[in-house]
């Protein structure tokens, strides 16, 4: 089985130096791409890889491409941007791609800028990974030595310099357009779309913003070519793809699979199955902002489709894992008191429904619950889906919730049915 | 901050102004650079003073209060004194379900402070943090720069005495 995104990663070594990147065909992919191809065939290239972003949306990165206007009359000024503000609870694969192999995060951003022909590029890395940004920022540097960046890269006629900026907090940084007007230095509230940012980005000029994981596949694409890239996935999905389990599994962590590699065999095989004494209830697939699935969905395979016909989302593909001594209903408070608190209160409905929600939440765990109370959240969840709020992160915390209403009624109803609720009200 | 209030002084260093004025030509705009020169001031000072925020603003051609909008955002940066050490729990789901809440309740106990609050020998400020991207090692704390994982009373040991 292969894993282009993790071979350098190895054990007793603490993270592959340039020399250790290199050795494995590290910066050949850049070379092929600026010293042979045009810019819109490295976007043909990726658009017909079938990569789709890795930072939980799924959407075709060649299709993002294809919105940034190219040729003469293109602006002068574009951006690339990497989107390494992984914030998602549960979430822990770009860490280790920014820390153990930090080369080809850089040689990916500098293809990614290529192909739109962007000036600057950028990394939006969040504040606490100080490791990774240390390694980052000696990657880049060297990267300069070495003319893989700067002016003339590697004597072709394109040129680019790559920021590291690192940031100061806040899970709304990590949605596309919050995380624009962050770099910009401003609060990180999201913008309305339209323009997209492929048209009118950071500082209103078309901007690429890519995940990490996503960026890492472009080297191997452009390397390596289309058909072994489409020999790797499994499943419908291209690629192989950066798979996690955590809570009560024997052996949490992370396994770059094929996409399409079905949840059992993450589960069972990599992580080892259950605790002893634990049973599996549940699990999110790819973070806090999608829904439950169950014990009978764990033959569905890890692909986009495949998941979001089950009335889930692939999400991050880090899956976190509810057992069944865990309370669904404080499990979900938990993940609404996050999503509470780290609404940037620009809308009205995030801003106010999530504390409200929380409330319900905490009342009803308290014995204080309300006849009403589920029908209550149910229409919470309404209202905060898609279409009624300004950006993804309210809609995101209703799909746990939603999803918990729909199989764990039982664990909220037990709630209500407590002798002492007679009382409260 | 904690040096007995005595010599540290309010004009920011010729350090200060060119470590700024370096990011400050990464972008367009140098109000772009509000983040990093807050985070620069943090770097030298623990925390950013009224004092501190309006000659950042003044060297990135912003308004004090724009600046303070920006400042007041963002969890990570600090508009009142804290500890030589800021400990960061993580209380996100996955170290909630591994005993995230015992972990914050020990360091408690240990240190006499809850969320928001400073030891009183100015060592450490304790504060709640969002995933910090090591679930498969839950529970996790960050203690300045530092991440500990799979945390247990051993492990808390180590982490509150490294300090001092």
């Amino acid at each position: 089985m292969q894993t282009p995104l993790t071979k350098n990663i190895k054990p007793g070594r603490d993270f592959a130096t340039l020399a250790d990147y290199r050795a494995t065909g590290g910066y050949e992919g850049l070379r092929k791409a600026v010293t042979s191809m045009e810019s819109l065939q490295v976007q043909q290239v990726v658009k017909d890889s079938e990569l789709r972003g890795r930072g939980g949306a799924g959407f075709p990165t060649g299709l993002k491409w294809s919105f940034v206007p190219m040729g003469e009359n293109a602006p002068a000024t574009k951006y690339f941007v990497v989107n390494a503000d992984e914030m998602e609870p549960g979430t822990f694969k770009d860490r280790v791609l920014m820390e153990e192999d930090p080369h080809q995060l850089v040689e990916g951003i500098i293809i990614g800028s290529y192909a739109i022909r962007a000036t600057s590029a950028y990394i939006f890395l969040r504040g606490e990974y100080h490791l990774s940004a240390e390694r980052l920022a000696a990657a880049i540097s060297e990267a300069y030595d070495q003319g893989y960046l700067g002016k003339n890269i590697l004597d072709s006629d394109y040129s680019l310099d790559l920021y590291l900026h690192t940031s100061a907090g806040r899970y709304i940084c990590g949605e596309e357009t919050a995380l624009l007007n962050s770099l910009e230095g401003k609060r990180a509230n999201p913008r309305a779309k339209p323009p997209f940012p492929q048209i009118s980005g950071l500082w209103g000029k078309p901007t690429i913003v890519n995940n990490v994981e996503t960026v890492c596949n472009l080297p191997h694409i452009l390397y390596y070519g289309l058909d072994w890239y489409h020999g790797l996935g499994r499943g419908k999905d291209k690629g192989t793809k950066l798979f996690g389990a955590s809570g009560r599994v024997k052996r949490p962590g992370i396994w770059e699979l094929p996409m399409g590699t079905p949840i059992r065999e993450i589960l069972e095989e990599h992580a080892g199955g259950m605790q002893d004494g634990y049973r599996l209830r549940g699990f999110l697939p790819g973070g806090v902002s999608t829904d439950f699935m169950l014990p009978e969905h764990l033959d569905v395979p890890m692909d986009f489709e495949a998941i979001a016909a089950h009335g889930s989302r692939m999400g991050t593909g880090t899956m976190i894992i509810l057992d069944d001594r865990t309370c669904p209903v404080e499990f979900v408070l938990n993940v609404e008191r996050f999503f509470s608190r780290e609404s940037c209160g620009w809308c009205t409905p995030c801003r106010d429904g999530l504390p409200w929600v929380v409330a319900i939440l905490e009342d009803l765990i308290q014995g204080k619950g309300r006849p009403g109370d589920l029908d209550l959240l149910h229409h919470q969840t309404r209202m905060m889906g898609p279409g009624n709020t300004f950006c993804a992160l309210a809609p995101g915390a209703m799909e746990p919730l939603q999803s918990a209403l729909k199989y764990f009624r039982d664990d909220f109803e037990k709630y209500l049915r407590r002798p002492v609720l007679a009382e409260a009200g | 901050m904690n040096n007995g209030g005595a010599t540290i002084d309010r004009r920011l260093s010729e350090a200060e102004i060119a470590e700024i004025l370096e990011d400050a030509s990464h972008y367009t705009q140098k109000s772009g650079a509000s983040i990093e020169a807050l985070k620069i001031v943090q770097k030298h000072r623990g925390w950013v003073s009224d004092e501190s925020l309006k000659q950042i603003a003044d060297l990135l051609d912003m308004s004090v209060d724009e600046l303070d909008g920006v400042a007041t955002f963002y969890n990570l940066i600090y508009r009142r004194p804290v500890g030589r050490n800021v400990i960061l729990c993580c209380d996100s789901v996955s170290c909630w379900m591994l005993g995230a809440d015992r972990v914050r309740e020990k360091i408690s106990e240990r240190l006499g402070i809850g969320y928001g609050e400073t030891t009183p020998d100015g060592e450490y400020t304790l504060l709640p943090i969002v995933c910090l991207g090591a679930c498969d090692h839950a529970p996790v704390v960050m203690v300045g720069e530092d991440l500990y994982h799979d945390v247990d009373e051993a492990r808390l040991d180590q982490m509150l005495n490294k300090g001092a």
